[in-house]
């Protein structure tokens, strides 16, 4: 594979330069990963509580406890926890509605995620956001909102905000290849760019878009880190699958942002093993297609070979497995035995008070 | 112990489904993940994923079989090191079978909740805003146009929290395209008056992510015509977010400029969308017609901790009225004012036709007829209370607005007063409006489209029967 590191990163003044690692690595393959051993397991951890806690929450989707639209992160763990490592505290993230996975990652209660997808006065929003829009202003995650690349100017603004207070945060936006095909995008990439905001553009190209596959919905599919070329946004391609390279892609871009060089795109290339939401039979791709993704790339496969590889035992990574079962069973049973939010909640937080 | 894999809800509303396929058979192991059977719904086919791993010990409902109610024991998986004697009792069924009912009927969703419009009355107590404070005597009054009303309490409140600043098209260096931010670049700086490129949609995003983050910031269209470019983020990013993040976080932010008919610039840039924002919870949406009223308004809207749509007019801009010369002059929002009283019948209004009002006012009592008029000022939340007070004194409403007359501030003024005040009601309440047309360019055919104070006149004439 041709690796996205394998140069420095581009001089800030030396606009729209882009990098690609074209292929998307297969297990076992190098990583260009800079993560330590601990750092690797830590991860490790991060991506499998976000993959048991998807599946139980689809479980429970089944199960008639989880009600409305449910989107499923399995499969993309490795974006979400490569970046987190690159962060600093009180850096932001903000996403679209696929968000379970970037609320774990940035240390959000399983319990209190699970309670609000069950609609619970336990949740993040007490019951009223559900899966699509939750917060925590005390891990610096500005949401979960529902509405396809609405994400891409607000991820701006709290980049604007940074750069108002000179704090020296950046803003990690998310957003999927489908959203990149919306105009406020583009209004956004402009802004950002002249206004030299710091904020990184993730584009979780998990190759559809609901049932689109992202050749037939975007021109040049093949490169959407190119699409702030004419902003005068660098970006690069990244192989979305492994964690370590995830993660220096990550230190590269936030380098880039928080040097006051302005914005920067990453395109994660990864994949959903789900269908867009709970009630996507996923016709739109074969079996096949999906099992040669879980067998060659999973991310969470590949880590644990290479952990295996470097010294770590078998019996370290099954302590690490029951400890994440232990902690999604609890979120689970939290989840359903939380009581639903008081009637009265209904009034409430409608706006706000002078005082409060 | 056996686990019991369920049959599951592939959709937000299935209740049975036909299990169409096993894709495993028993004793074959399973990790979490793959996929076990193929289920149908009305809808489509789905595939059914193993959570848990182990080995398959016993599938309880053979293929094809239909109606399978959700959350039906499907199937048993055995953990490591368990035998098949653990599936002792269990039975085949090529049919559903019977659910136990403590565990196949997921927590109630539907409650018995309030599905009024409004909430309890404790709650609605709360809403109403304080009253105005009196002007101290001898406060001297300065004549001021409505468009340095504006810009004046920009300025105060810049002056007074950092945290304040504004955006827009021409707001910073071209001094605002309808000079309503004239100077506040020279005293602020470019990093607080902030010229954006022609961008509505984006540019009310990236001003709603930085409210998000604690800025006040201040949002100006050139006109609200531009911010239907724009209402995603107003009513969904913004107003919603407070109520959807369990009021953790919100935004405090005005969105604001001009709003409604100017003058011969014909059906896109003459819309009045007052009704449109006043019906959005989480919203505040003020409307005023003086400048007194702009500036304390405008002051209070900026120190709200919500988000608030401020719609000026143009043609008020230039308009001169006396504001008291007063430190820190605010106005409480969501309070009507009685701008003359009266007790033959009650005009009632806000922005730009309040002078319709007025005048039809004068023209009213000249027949003897006594009108009592009100600034609505605030049109969410509306001070009904302070209208239907008047109506219980006049017993007659005529409502008196510029903006299309179909599901209008006047029609739900005539409504909310109706339902309250019925019994004190002489005549049916009368909405004077704009035309129910866009509006035309030709200069006769705008003045059709518009009310007129001679509409004004006639209807407050009508509901008195005279």
């Amino acid at each position: 594979m041709t690796s996205a590191n394998d140069e420095a990163v581009a001089p800030p003044n030396q606009a729209g330069s882009q990098r690609s690692a074209a292929a998307v690595a297969t297990n076992g393959a190098d990583s260009s990963s800079q993560l330590s051993h601990d750092e690797e397991l830590q991860a490790y951890r991060d991506m499998l509580l976000i993959r048991r806690f998807e599946e139980k929450a689809g479980q429970l989707y089944g199960m008639g406890y989880i009600g409305g639209f449910c989107h499923l992160y399995i499969g993309q763990e490795a974006v979400v926890v490569g970046m987190q490592m690159a962060l600093r505290q009180g850096d932001q993230l903000i996403t679209g509605y696929r968000d379970h996975g970037h609320m774990l990652a940035c240390g959000m209660d399983p319990k209190g995620v699970m309670a609000e997808l069950t609609g619970r006065q336990g949740g993040y929003s007490r019951g009223k956001g559900g899966s699509m829009h939750m917060f925590s202003v005390e891990k610096a995650f500005y949401g979960g909102h529902g509405i396809v690349a609405a994400q891409v100017p607000l991820g701006a603004g709290l980049a604007f905000a940074n750069r108002y207070r000179k704090n020296g945060q950046v803003s990690l936006t998310y957003f999927g290849e489908g959203a990149a095909n919306q105009g406020q995008v583009y209004e956004t990439f402009n802004m950002a760019s002249l206004w030299k905001l710091p904020v990184i553009f993730i584009i979780e190209n998990n190759r559809y878009a609901m049932g689109t596959a992202v050749a037939r919905a975007a021109a040049k599919s093949e490169e959407l880190y190119a699409r702030g070329a004419a902003f005068g946004i660098p970006g690069e391609q990244v192989d979305g699958m492994d964690v370590g390279t995830v993660n220096a892609a990550g230190e590269r871009a936030i380098a880039h942002a928080r040097a006051g060089n302005g914005p920067y795109i990453l395109e994660m290339m990864t994949y959903r093993y789900r269908g867009h939401s709970m009630s996507d039979p996923a016709k739109y791709r074969t079996r096949e297609e999906v099992q040669k993704v879980r067998e060659e790339q999973d991310p969470i496969e590949r880590l644990r070979t290479r952990l295996l590889a470097g010294g770590t035992s078998e019996d370290g990574l099954k302590a690490v497995d029951k400890e994440i079962r232990a902690i999604v069973n609890d979120a689970a049973e939290f989840s359903q035995t939380n009581p639903e939010p008081a009637e009265s909640e209904l009034w409430t937080d409608i706006t706000r008070d002078l005082s409060a | 112990m056996p686990t019991q894999v369920l049959m599951p809800a592939l959709s937000p509303t299935m209740e049975e489904g036909t299990l169409a396929k096993w894709l495993v058979k028993e004793g074959d192991a399973i990790t979490a993940g793959d996929v076990i059977a193929e289920i149908e719904t009305d809808k489509a086919t789905m595939e059914v994923e193993a959570v848990d791993e182990g080995t398959l010990g016993r599938i309880l409902i053979l293929e094809g079989t239909e109606g399978v109610k959700v959350n039906t024991p499907i199937a048993m998986i055995l953990e490591d090191g368990e035998d098949a004697s653990a599936l002792d009792g269990t039975t085949v069924t090529g049919a559903p079978a019977p659910p136990d009912v403590a565990e196949s009927t997921p927590p109630a969703t539907q409650t018995d909740a309030d599905q009024s419009a409004s909430p309890p009355a404790a709650v609605a107590a709360v809403s109403r805003a304080a009253p105005e404070l009196e002007i101290p005597a001898n406060t001297e009054m300065i004549a001021t146009t409505v468009r340095e009303a504006l810009r004046d309490a920009m300025a105060e409140e810049m002056r007074r929290d950092g945290d304040v600043f504004i955006m827009g098209e021409e707001v910073a260096e071209y001094q605002g395209a309808y000079k309503v931010t004239q100077g506040l670049l020279q005293e602020f700086g470019p990093e607080r008056v902030i010229d954006t490129p022609i961008t509505e949609h984006g540019f009310a995003g990236i001003g709603t992510g930085a409210a998000f983050a604690g800025l006040k910031p201040i949002v100006e269209f050139m006109t609200f015509n531009f911010a239907m470019q724009a209402i995603d983020h107003i009513i969904n990013s913004a107003a919603k977010t407070l109520y959807m993040s369990g009021g953790q976080m919100g935004c405090s932010m005005v969105f604001r400029g001009p709003n409604g008919a100017a003058a011969r610039v014909a059906a896109q840039h003459s819309q009045d969308y007052s009704s449109w924002y006043a019906q959005v919870p989480g919203l505040k949406v003020i409307a005023p017609y003086s400048a007194a009223d702009a500036k304390g308004l405008l002051k209070s809207a900026i120190r709200d901790p919500n988000p608030i749509i401020f719609l000026e007019n143009e043609i008020l801009y230039g308009q001169s009225f006396d504001v008291p010369a007063l430190d820190d002059w605010l106005i409480p929002i969501g309070r009507a004012k009685i701008l003359r009283s009266g007790d033959g019948v009650t005009l009632v209004s806000y922005s730009r036709s309040v002078a319709y009002a007025l005048e039809a006012a004068d023209a009213l009592a000249e027949e003897g007829i006594s009108a009592e008029v009100i600034d609505l000022r605030t049109l969410r939340p509306l001070d009904l209370e302070t209208v239907v007070q008047s109506v219980m004194k006049t017993n007659r409403l005529v409502t008196v607005e510029e903006a299309w007359p179909v599901c209008s501030i006047g029609t739900e003024v005539c409504q909310q007063v109706t339902s309250r005040a019925f019994d004190y009601l002489d005549a049916p309440p009368t909405k004077v409006a704009g035309a129910n047309v866009p509006m035309p360019y030709a200069a006769n055919l705008e003045k059709l489209a518009l009310p007129s104070v001679a509409q004004v006149v006639a209807a407050a004439k009508a509901v008195s029967y005279a």
